[in-house]
C-alpha cells in the first residue's frame, strides 16, 4: 500500500469519527433536559398509578428513607389531599429478579396495607416473569398488609399465589416490596 | 415505477427475504419474538432504521476509500441509531417506551451491515430507499409471523389478545429460547416449500 492510499484512509477514518463524536455530543446535550424530563414524568405517571387521589406535588417533598440495617436508601414520596396524606410511593427494587436487578414503586395505604405497584426496570422473561406487571398478580396485592399476614408466595408458606412459571420473579416482587416496608416501619419509628 | 425499482423494492420481501431465506439479524429474530407485539415492534424499527442508514451509506459512498468501509460504515451506522434512541427518548417518550428496548440492538443487527455492503454502498440513493423499506418489511413479516406462532403456541394469545381460557396451559417452551428455534425451523421449512412452490 502506498502512501498516498494510507494518507486517505487516515483522513476519511478521522473525519468519519470526529464527525460521529461531534453530532453524537451535541445531539445528547440537546436532549438531556427533555429526556430528564420524560423520566420524571413516567415515573411521576408511576406513583399517580400506585396511590389514590393526591393534589400536592410528590417530587417536592420526596424523601430519602433507610433500611434497619442502613444498607438500602429508597425514595419515598407522600401522596396529600387538602394538605393530608393519605397514602405514600415508595421506590425500591430486588436483586433476586430472574434477570437481575427488578426496579419497581409499590405504593401504599396510610395503614401500611399495600395499594399497587409498577415494574420500572426489570429483565424479566416477556411472556413469564413479565406478568408481575398483569393484574392478575397485582391484584391480590391490594390491600394486603405486610405487617399482618404471611408476605410470602404460597410455595414458601405464606399467602400471595406465585405468577405460574415465574415464582422467582414472585418471590423477588416480595422481596422489594418487604424492603419498602422495613424501610417504612423503620422511618416511622422515629429512626 | 420502472422493472428495477419494483424489483428492488420487492426483493427483500419474499425472494431474498432477510428471516426465512437470507438467515440474517439472527439474533434479534431469536431473542425478542416472544410475543407478536414484541416482534412487530422490531420489525418496525428495524425498517425504519434500515431505510436512513441505506440514504446515509448510498450518499456518502463515493468518499470512502474501499479499504476502510467496513468501519466507515459501522460508525456512520452506530452514531445515527443512538442519534434516533436519544431524540426518540427525550421527544417521543411513548412511541420510545415501545420500541426504546430494540434500538440498540439494531446496532449489531448484520441485515443494516448486510445492506450497506452489499446494496447501498453500489446503489443510489432512491434504489437503496426501495432496497431499504423492502427489506425492513421481509424482516418485519418474518419476525411478526415468528411472533405469532410462539405467542399462540407458548402463551395461548395473539397480539395480547387471549385465545384460550385461564385455566388452560399452553406450551411455555415455546416463549422460552429453545421454543424459538424450534418456532423459526418450523417457519424456514413452510416459507420456503411456498416460496418454491
Amino acid at each position: 500500500m502506498n502512501y498516498k492510499t494510507f494518507l486517505k484512509m487516515l483522513i476519511t477514518l478521522t473525519t468519519i469519527a470526529v464527525l460521529s463524536a461531534f453530532v453524537l455530543s451535541s445531539v445528547y446535550n440537546l436532549t438531556k433536559e427533555p429526556i430528564k424530563k420524560a423520566q420524571e414524568q413516567k415515573q411521576l405517571e408511576a406513583i399517580s398509578e400506585v396511590v389514590t387521589n393526591f393534589d400536592n406535588d410528590p417530587f417536592a417533598e420526596k424523601m430519602i428513607i433507610t433500611t434497619p440495617d442502613k444498607k438500602d436508601k429508597l425514595e419515598f414520596y407522600p401522596a396529600r389531599k387538602d394538605g393530608n396524606i393519605n397514602s405514600f410511593a415508595i421506590k425500591t427494587y430486588s436483586n433476586n429478579g430472574f434477570g437481575g436487578r427488578i426496579d419497581l414503586i409499590v405504593g401504599f395505604y396510610i395503614d401500611g396495607a399495600v395499594k399497587s405497584f409498577k415494574l420500572l426496570k426489570h429483565g424479566e422473561t416477556p411472556g413469564l416473569g413479565s406478568k408481575a406487571d398483569e393484574p392478575k398478580f397485582k391484584n391480590q396485592f391490594d390491600g394486603f398488609n405486610p405487617n399482618r399476614h404471611k408476605f410470602k408466595v404460597k410455595q414458601d408458606g405464606g399467602e400471595i399465589d406465585g405468577i405460574t412459571a415465574a415464582t422467582i420473579t414472585s418471590r423477588a416482587v416480595i422481596d422489594a416490596i418487604q424492603r419498602a416496608v422495613d424501610a417504612y416501619n423503620n422511618f416511622n419509628a422515629g429512626k | 415505477m420502472n422493472k428495477t425499482s419494483y424489483e428492488n423494492l420487492t426483493r427483500g420481501i419474499i425472494k431474498e427475504n432477510p428471516t426465512f431465506v437470507m438467515l440474517l439479524g439472527m439474533c434479534p429474530t431469536l431473542g425478542v419474538t416472544t410475543s407478536a407485539f414484541n416482534g412487530l415492534g422490531m420489525g418496525l424499527a428495524t425498517l425504519f432504521v434500515l431505510i436512513l442508514s441505506n440514504s446515509a451509506i448510498s450518499l456518502i459512498k463515493n468518499f470512502i476509500p474501499p479499504m476502510v468501509r467496513i468501519p466507515s460504515y459501522i460508525v456512520v451506522i452506530a452514531a445515527f441509531v443512538t442519534v434516533i434512541d436519544l431524540l426518540m427518548s427525550a421527544y417521543l417518550p411513548g412511541l420510545h417506551a415501545a420500541l426504546g428496548i430494540f434500538i440498540p440492538l439494531i446496532v449489531v443487527n448484520c441485515i443494516i451491515l448486510g445492506r450497506a455492503e452489499a446494496f447501498a454502498s453500489k446503489n443510489n440513493l432512491w434504489q437503496s430507499i426501495l432496497d431499504g423499506i423492502g427489506m425492513g418489511i421481509g424482516f418485519t413479516i418474518g419476525l411478526t409471523s415468528l411472533g405469532i406462532v410462539r405467542e399462540i403456541l407458548g402463551n395461548g394469545s395473539v397480539f395480547n389478545y387471549p385465545l384460550v381460557g385461564e385455566d388452560a396451559t399452553p406450551m411455555l417452551l415455546f416463549i422460552m429460547p429453545p421454543g424459538a428455534f424450534l418456532a423459526l425451523a418450523g417457519l424456514i421449512v413452510l416459507f420456503n416449500k411456498l416460496r418454491r412452490a
